[in-house]
């Protein structure tokens, strides 16, 4: 099956329990071997892209890139490595000349300085779905498409629970 | 992953087939529903020992890396593991205290239920704690052993009594690594003081304590357990018999004993057979009472009556699915919570007998050993009661049966080897002296739904024997061994190499041999301090040509007892590793620095052939440094691979 790159991942921050699962998760699909077990082994440490934030009481909120459109850290890469692909923001590696310029101009904190580029969510191109959303014990986060939101989310007068992250 | 089924027995399939089609939830489902399971505690960086907590550390490095109070990643997974130690060591202990509670009863005067009925093996055991036998009675020796057992229990200090029965180079390393186990319960209380908050944080020596505590099992309660279990319920003698859920019978009513002390499964086996009970059973129209047995119950009366076993841990709820157990009475240990509501879409009734263990909504029937006969009759006549609720068309057994040999002891293998007039180990050890077999593995445990029922049991068995290993096993891979054929004299011209196959030859057993049930495994223990003692191939336990493995490991109890074969110098193998490999340290302790220590240590490999060949890799290390004759014929593992 291949991804359905329409979706988004989104998030219900009454069903997060804070567990870091999601992080976990991220950081073993970014590893070379993707194994559990043997992941923070590697030479190279693996790096998670998505983050887990106490907010009030004792509620969490996990952040990970929100793929926006317009996207600010487009318009501030120098080199041309942030570009848009299957809908997707996508850092081109072997272009970015590691500025941080996208960092500073993240509303969300999601983009990471690494040693050379800069890291962020690549929403699992090796997967036909998302680690974090497969990780999630309590279906906190979850992938749809817009449609599928907006039915989810039903009338936008009531309430809504949750939105995109 | 989960619910691959397609290595187990054709019996399971039928049943899980079964359990599908009518929309019954099986372990398989609730492991399947259960992912994505907790990679903090999968890695054992996840610690709720104090209400700091629950604390997390980040394998990652970027999170935190100490908990509230500062434990590191070392401190919480040593802290966790020998927590599990304590608990797989409490209750085969607990296991212990009760059967010797049970001799403390034989040996009253007006005789009870119980008997002393192993005299030889009384005597044996009496004299190791320096009770006098000569031109005493029976019941005098009986209640001074059985007062000396339970001294052991709870002594404050010493050394407990089986210890000092390994050979003396195995004792003088536990006692210069400070390894001795004192008693059993202060084992395991220190345990838990040591891994409460604020107090032993070195990892090394958090797990020194718990391999103390595993010690306290394998040559104190387990050792304990089986031991009297001999004098109280008969030394076994191999025997032929049947194994796998086509034991159960259609015309019969089907009694399943589930769990772990023989204590009252024996009574129950003894009552069934009885005329009464049996008229009993035709008036409601049955043929008789058919006791069957599933977990370590069904090895202990597998291996001293020969009653058949209806099947492993994760068939528990399969023979249920049959529609035709009329009742299934549990004790302790290994009894699944989900067993109740497969039941109730049956007519099933589950009984519960042990003080120590109540279930929901499932009928409890206190088990005490001074009514023992009376309250198994009443068990027995409730499963005959319950056989006209039976609905002949929810009845499916699946025509699925296994024949084996079962009930092999250290004593019983003197005789085997050696012929009743000159028993001994010595053509046991020429064998392997010579290069005819490679040594010996010992391969038990668990069956575990995290991998493919069965599959790295028989794969790693098969892999070991094809080699000229010669395999011990219990529990449930002895159970599984059974219903895959190898347990049969005639499994080694199928599946043993040339040498192991001229020693069954030679002398009519099995290529595996079954030991018992998970208390049993001090049985090996003994057979390896036997082959020590017997001399010329290895002076201490850990220069013998041997292996250890629990491939499908589950329990709490599983790693204890691998922490007593790496404490007695075993290299110790399982298939998932211990949730220990959040931490290098501890994880490069248990796998490689712990040897040094005591000659023995873990190994973790899941693929079961791959782990086969680094046990017989680790056996050839042996051979080697004991300087022993070329293996005899071409080996289908080459050495140097």
């Amino acid at each position: 099956m291949k991804k359905d790159t329409t979706k988004k991942i989104y998030f219900d921050s009454e069903k997060c329990l804070g567990c870091h699962s999601c992080e976990l998760a991220c950081a073993v699909e970014h590893s070379a071997a993707k194994r559990l077990l043997t992941a923070h082994l590697e030479e190279q440490t693996p790096v998670q892209r998505r983050n887990v934030f106490p907010v009030s009481g004792s509620a969490a909120l996990t952040v990970s890139c929100r793929h926006c459109q317009p996207a600010q850290c487009m318009d501030a890469c120098i080199s041309g490595a942030m570009s848009r692909k299957d809908g997707y923001v996508q850092c081109d590696t072997t272009k970015c000349v590691g500025c941080r310029m996208c960092v500073m101009v993240c509303p969300f904190d999601a983009i990471k300085t690494g040693t050379v580029y800069v890291i962020k969510c690549d929403m699992c191109p090796d997967r036909d779905d998302f680690s974090c959303v497969h990780a999630c014990p309590t279906k906190a986060l979850f992938a749809l498409t817009a449609e599928e939101y907006a039915a989810f989310a039903g009338d936008r007068k009531t309430p809504v629970r949750g939105g995109a992250l | 992953m989960p619910k691959d089924l397609s290595h187990a027995d054709k019996a399971s399939q039928i049943m899980a087939r079964r359990a599908e089609e009518e929309g019954i939830d099986l372990v398989w489902d609730r492991y399947e529903a259960m992912q994505p399971q907790c990679g903090f505690g999968t890695l054992g960086l996840c610690c709720r020992i104090c209400s700091m907590g629950p604390c997390r550390i980040d394998p990652f490095g970027e999170g935190p890396q100490t908990g509230v109070c500062g434990a590191n990643a070392d401190t919480i997974a040593a802290r966790h593991i020998a927590r599990m130690i304590a608990g797989g060591v409490a209750a085969h202990s607990d296991h212990g205290r009760d059967v010797a509670h049970t001799l403390l009863l034989a040996s009253a005067p007006g005789s009870g239920d119980y008997s002393i009925k192993d005299t030889d093996k009384l005597a044996k055991i009496a004299s190791l704690y320096g009770i006098k036998t000569d031109k005493r009675e029976l019941r005098d020796i009986g209640r001074d052993l059985a007062l000396a057992v339970l001294d052991e229990f709870g002594r404050q200090n010493g050394t407990l009594v089986m210890a000092k029965t390994a050979p003396p180079t195995r004792y003088a390393i536990w006692e210069k690594n400070g390894l001795l186990p004192r008693s059993i319960d202060r084992e395991v209380v220190e345990t838990m003081h040591r891994t409460t908050m604020g107090v032993d944080t070195d990892y090394k020596s958090i797990i020194r304590q718990g391999m103390r505590v595993s010690l306290a099992d394998g040559w104190g309660g387990s050792m304990i357990a089986t031991e009297i279990q001999d004098v109280l319920f008969g030394r076994p003698d191999p025997l032929r018999s049947k194994a796998n859920l086509g034991v159960l019978e259609a015309g019969s009513v089907n009694l399943v004993v589930h769990g772990h002390e023989p204590v009252l499964s024996d009574i129950i086996a003894a009552v069934a057979s009885g005329s009464a009970i049996t008229e009993y059973a035709r008036t409601k129209g049955a043929d008789r009472v058919n006791v069957v047995g599933i977990c370590c119950t069904a090895n202990e009366i597998l291996m001293r009556k020969g009653v058949p076993v209806a099947g492993s841990f994760l068939q528990q709820e399969l023979a249920i699915m049959t529609g035709a157990v009329d009742l299934m009475v549990v004790d302790v240990q290994c009894i699944m919570p989900g067993l109740a509501k497969t039941a109730e879409c049956f007519h099933t009734k589950i009984v519960s007998t042990s003080k120590k263990a109540r279930f929901p909504g499932v009928e409890h029937i206190e088990f005490s050993e001074e009514r023992a006969v009376q309250i198994a009759e009443s068990i027995v006549r409730k499963a005959i009661d319950n056989y006209t609720n039976r609905k002949s068309a929810k009845v499916s057994i699946p025509d699925v049966r296994e024949d084996i040999v079962a009930g092999f002891t250290p004593e019983s293998v003197y005789g085997i080897l050696g012929g009743k007039y000159r028993a001994t180990y010595r053509p046991l050890v020429d064998a392997v002296a010579s290069g005819r077999l490679r040594g010996a593995a010992g391969v038990i445990g668990c069956s575990n739904p995290n991998v493919p029922y069965e599959e790295a049991h028989i794969a790693m068995v098969k892999e070991l024997i094809k080699n000229d290993t010669l395999v011990v096993t219990t529990g449930c891979n002895a159970i599984t061994c059974g219903k895959h054929g190898l347990l049969k004299p005639e499994a080694a011209y199928e599946f043993a190499g040339k040498g192991l196959q001229e020693v069954c030859a030679a002398t009519g057993i099995p290529p595996v041999l079954h030991l018992g049930s998970c208390v049993d495994n001090s049985r090996i223990l003994r057979v390896l301090a036997n082959i020590v003692s017997e001399g010329g191939i290895g002076k201490d336990l850990s220069e013998l040509p041997v292996a250890g493995a629990a491939p499908e490991w589950m329990s709490e109890k599983a790693v204890a007892i691998g922490f007593y074969f790496v404490a007695s110098g075993v290299y110790t193998m399982i298939g998932k590793p211990l949730n220990v490999t959040g931490s290098p340290n501890l994880y490069r302790y248990l796998t490689e620095e712990i040897e040094q220590e005591t000659g023995g240590k873990w190994a973790f490999e899941e693929d079961p052939v791959l782990a086969a060949r680094k046990m017989l890799r680790h056996i050839d290390g042996k051979r080697k440094a004991l300087k022993l004759k070329p293996m005899m014929y071409a080996q289908a593992f080459p050495e140097g691979e």
